[in-house]
């Protein structure tokens, strides 16, 4: 899909200007695009690249390192069913043939409606709560089949759109640092003396 | 050192310790090393060797492969680090051989080999293959991994030349590294970091580098391939020897390999003074053109109107018989020689023997598309010069399109915060993103420029922090070179002590004058003497006119009056058509002798294959036309030709005409003709894997002038000047400075020359949309 939209640059300045190096202010900004789209799409990380000054190669070579970017376009909602140990020890498999019969498609993919993409996942640190799985990253302990419909349900229903926004959309309240709260830190290339504790290595 | 006795007659010299050595030992053997140098890189002093992947003498080492573990002895006891990221000390007791040092090489080779397909019988590198050579001699000889291997589609193309095999990658860095860290195009990328790391470009934007080749001479194993060279040949069947690249004057160091009399590729050496290893895609791609079937094989004589094989014996005759006519009829002023700016310093002096012997003084190895060579006169600096200087001006052409292995050596000095570029353009250059300074003049105000940097302190400050080395060299080829001589002489009046690096472009340009074949009349002068009617026979020395030459009306009138062309050349070109004889010269790799590069070193040129067809070296040819002439020039051997050390003149300032711009026009647009890397240059046409590689004709404007004209890009346009006009594709380019327009020199599609004029001083153009 797209590139920035005007709304969305003004905030990538934002956050550019946060740091002393425009290129540090690139996972932000993906994340933002994320927001934007429900996944990082070519054209954002391409604009990305012209905002902070890198290559779209070296965007991508970044961006997919994070298994939270997304490249494809996904689902309303991104429900990661657990599968390690003390989720699949408790039901994790009959949970997700379950989602997949109910669903109609199979784990990594997205409803024709577009609304779900189902994913499976590792761990997700709360076994003492197996199975879980999570919408957008919001977690639902202990889940039973019924559970699960009943959760699909709602998503459908539009019920729980107050607590989980769509995939992509970190927190529903932006932050925003005035300018002069930010660390006003110099570029590291402007940086003549060493630190402190640097000058102690030639003691080594 | 020891004292001795000092003899009575000895003067007693201070012992000067130097506060950068350091010794340490390695083995037991004790080596001296300089602070700051890597144990792996003093090491490569003795005769123990250690393992390495990623680790290269040209760039940051990152450790990544942990292959060159060493043991360094420390108040713990020994202690194993990557001998490509530790720096030496004093004293300190580096082991390379011990147990621990084996045990860890085996079992690094063993993990890199756990991914690794093994396919060596069908891949390129195999013979040549560090991993294959290391796994050999330091690994553990077996695997005890039996799981299923990593798997990816094999190989994909990351560009035009390049293809990469991610099974085959050890993830060393080193592409990747090269790309940002040397030629500064960060288009290759370490991607889905993690269990599939894996080499790749973005999705649609290819590793279009100039300098992509390198990538795959440093690729450690057989990852990356180039297409001109992939399932050519074994490394085992190959033959080489080292030459110099003559596409360009950087000289640039090589190794031609070849194989059953044919050549197959051509790799980087490293030279110091040059290239650090590097090569540019054109100057190591382009050995295709050598093995094309376009080139001449056998001598050519015109008969009714079409030119005909015949032999030498014949070609030969005719051709003396043509300059002995024109001599005897008319004397030696109709007899003209252009070029031998691609010949070998052998072959250029052959020419200037036998044209001073036959009194021709009308002769010019450039084509009126560069600087007068008075530019080899000026206070010299060397390429090292100028990447150690404290300031660089360049007042000259775009060094990556033109020069591009310079463009590597300024772009690292400016990097590294060595130097400061200083740089005067009218388009953002490849440098630009570089330099301390990139200040935009319009052409014909280059003066102006100049002068006004002269009088900013803070230039003026830069300039007397140290010493500065003018990049000189021909930016633009519609304005009269006369204001970047007016330009220098500013800058060497204000600071006498500033040394000159010429970078005129043709190959051996340095060497031709060297030899004197551009001591006589400039291509100007003799173009437009043709044109008159006064030149009876033009000899041109791999020279074509009817493509080079600026302005293309003066070159088409002058082959079209000189009464008869002798062609000296390798391919058909325009020129060589309108040629009455035609004499094949032996092509780059199929001659010996020596090539001078901007600098003024002496190179060697070697001949790795036999001349094709009949073709004959230059030199020889010169020297048997001397015969058939009775004129004797004394050689009989390529040892005749060595050149005689020449007292160089030295001059401080260029000669100048002193012109000055006119006004331009607010409707106009000022012109600005300078070259890509790859056009329709002869060795890139006729090279398969280059030869789609230009962008193609086409007129670049600043956006707002787009705008201001109401114009839409991607649309044709009409260009005209107030003689004649051409249509070309409208493209928009923000570097562009406002009020001037770009156009790309000797690309497919519309020639921009049909503007051109050899009097003008500069050229103004109106661009209007196609009704
Ligand atoms: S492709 Fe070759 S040079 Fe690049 S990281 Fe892989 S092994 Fe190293
Ligand atoms: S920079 Fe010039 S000399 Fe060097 S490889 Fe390229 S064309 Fe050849
Ligand atoms: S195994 Fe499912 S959360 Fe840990
Ligand atoms: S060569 Fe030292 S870690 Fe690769």
């Amino acid at each position: 899909m797209s590139r920035l939209t005007d709304a969305n640059i003004a905030i990538a300045y934002e956050i550019i200007g946060r740091y002393p190096r425009p290129k540090s202010a690139l996972i932000p900004i993906l994340h933002l695009a994320q927001e934007q789209d429900g996944y990082v799409a070519e054209d954002a990380m391409k604009h990305i690249a012209e905002l902070v000054g890198v290559t779209p190669a070296e965007v991508f070579g970044t961006a997919s390192f994070y298994e939270m970017f997304k490249f494809e376009p996904v689902g309303k909602y991104l429900l990661n069913i657990c599968g390690t140990m003390s989720c699949a020890l408790m039901g994790a498999e009959e949970l997700m043939h379950h989602a997949e019969k109910r669903l109609g498609i199979k784990a990594g993919s997205t409803t024709p409606d577009g609304l779900i993409t189902l994913e499976h996942a590792e761990c997700q640190a709360a076994c003492t709560e197996a199975p879980c799985l999570q919408v957008n990253y919001r977690y639902r302990f202990k889940m039973t089949p019924a559970d699960l419909d009943t959760l699909i349900d709602d998503l459908a229903a539009g019920k729980l759109s107050d607590e989980i926004p769509s995939h992509g959309v970190l927190a529903t309240v932006r932050q925003r640092i005035p300018a002069e709260r930010g660390v006003g830190a110099v570029a590291p290339e402007k940086v003549n003396e060493s630190p402190e504790w640097l000058d102690g290595k030639s003691a080594l | 050192m020891s004292t001795t006795e000092s003899t009575p007659d000895q003067v007693e010299t201070e012992v000067v310790i130097d506060p950068n050595a350091v010794s340490l030992t390695i083995n037991g053997k004790t080596v001296a090393a300089r602070k700051g140098e890597l144990i792996i890189a003093a090491a490569d002093r003795t005769s123990d060797f250690i393992p390495r992947f990623c680790y290269h003498p040209r760039m940051k080492p990152v450790g990544m492969c942990r292959q060159c573990l060493v043991e360094v002895e420390g108040p713990r006891g020994p202690m194993m680090v990557v001998s490509c990221m530790t720096p030496v000390a004093e004293g300190q007791v580096v082991h390379t051989e011990t147990e621990q040092v084996k045990k860890a090489q085996e079992g690094i080779l063993e993990l890199l080999l756990a991914n690794h397909p093994l396919d060596c019988p069908v891949c390129d590198k195999g013979g040549e293959c560090p991993l294959q050579d290391q796994a050999f001699s330091h690994g553990p000889g077996e695997s005890r991994y039996v799981e299923e291997k990593r798997h990816y589609e094999k190989p994909i193309a990351i560009s035009d030349l390049v293809f990469l095999d991610r099974e085959r990658c050890i993830l060393c860095d080193r592409c990747t590294r090269f790309a940002s860290e040397v030629a500064g195009d960060p288009l290759i990328s370490f991607t889905h970091r993690g269990n599939n790391t894996q080499v790749l470009t973005f999705p649609d934007e290819p590793f279009a580098s100039y300098f992509s080749g390198n990538t795959v001479q440093i690729c450690p194993v057989g990852a990356l391939t180039a297409k001109p060279y992939r399932f050519k040949a074994r490394p085992w069947d190959l033959e080489e020897t080292e030459s110099t690249c003559t596409s360009c004057s950087v000289g640039c160091s090589t190794v031609i390999q070849s194989s059953r009399d044919q050549v197959l590729r051509f790799q980087g050496h490293d030279n110091d003074g040059a290239n650090w290893g590097w090569l540019c895609d054109r100057g190591r791609f382009n050995f295709e053109s050598i093995n094309s079937d376009d080139r001449f094989t056998t001598p050519l004589v015109k008969e009714d109107a079409s030119l005909v094989p015949t032999s030498w014996a014949k070609a030969l005759e005719v051709a003396a018989r043509t300059i002995r006519l024109a001599m005897s009829s008319q004397g030696a002023n109709s007899v003209a020689i252009l070029g031998g700016a691609r010949l070998a310093n052998e072959d250029a002096r052959a020419w200037a023997m036998l044209a001073s012997k036959l009194g021709i003084t009308l002769h010019d190895a450039q084509l009126d598309d560069g600087l007068s060579t008075e530019v080899f006169n000026l206070p010299q600096a060397t390429i090292n010069d100028a990447t150690s200087a404290t300031t660089v001006i360049l007042l000259g052409p775009d060094l990556k399109e033109e020069l591009p292995v310079l463009y590597l050596r300024l772009r690292d000095a400016a990097t590294k915060n060595r130097t400061r570029i200083i740089e005067f353009t009218t388009k953002a250059s490849g440098l630009t993103r570089y330099a301390w300074k990139s200040l935009n003049y319009e052409p014909g105000a280059q003066v102006a420029a100049v002068n006004a940097a002269l009088n900013d302190p803070e230039i003026a400050g830069q300039m007397r922090k140290g010493n500065v080395v003018v990049v000189l060299g021909r930016a633009n080829l519609a304005e009269s070179s006369d204001f970047t001589a007016q330009a220098y002489n500013a800058i060497a009046a204000a600071y006498p002590a500033v040394t000159v690096l010429p970078v005129l472009r043709r190959g051996n340009i340095r060497g031709a004058a060297a030899a004197g074949l551009t001591a006589g009349d400039n291509a100007r002068n003799i173009l437009t003497a043709a044109s008159e009617g006064h030149i009876e026979c033009l000899i041109l020395l791999g020279a074509d006119p009817l493509s080079d030459v600026p302005d293309l009306d003066l070159a088409r009138r002058a082959l079209a009056s000189a009464r008869n062309v002798i062609a000296v050349d390798t391919f058909p070109t325009a020129s060589t058509l309108r040629a009455d004889v035609v004499l094949p010269a032996a092509a780059y790799a199929e001659r010996g002798g020596t090539t001078t590069n901007l600098e003024g070193h002496v190179l060697p040129l070697s001949q790795k294959i036999t001349a094709r067809g009949t073709s004959r070296p230059d030199w020889m040819i010169a020297t048997e036309l001397a015969e058939q002439l009775g004129a004797d020039i004394g050689v009989e051997s390529l040892n005749d030709l060595t050149a005689k050390d020449a007292t160089p003149q030295v001059q401080q300032a260029l000669s100048v005409a002193g012109s000055s711009a006119p006004e331009r026009n607010s409707y106009d647009l000022r012109l600005v003709v300078s070259r890509k890397m790859y056009d329709n240059a002869v060795s890139t046409v006729t090279s398969p894997s280059l030869a789609h590689l230009s962008i193609g004709a086409g007129i670049y404007l600043n956006p707002r002038d787009i705008e201001r004209l109401g114009a839409s890009v991607g649309k044709d346009v009409k260009v005209s000047t107030s003689s004649k006009s051409v249509i070309l594709t409208l493209h928009a380019d923000e570097t562009v400075l406002k009020g001037t327009a770009w156009v790309p020199f000797n690309q497919p599609g519309t020639d921009i020359r049909e503007l051109l004029n050899a009097d003008d001083l500069i050229v103004d153009v109106r661009v209007e949309n196609l009704s």
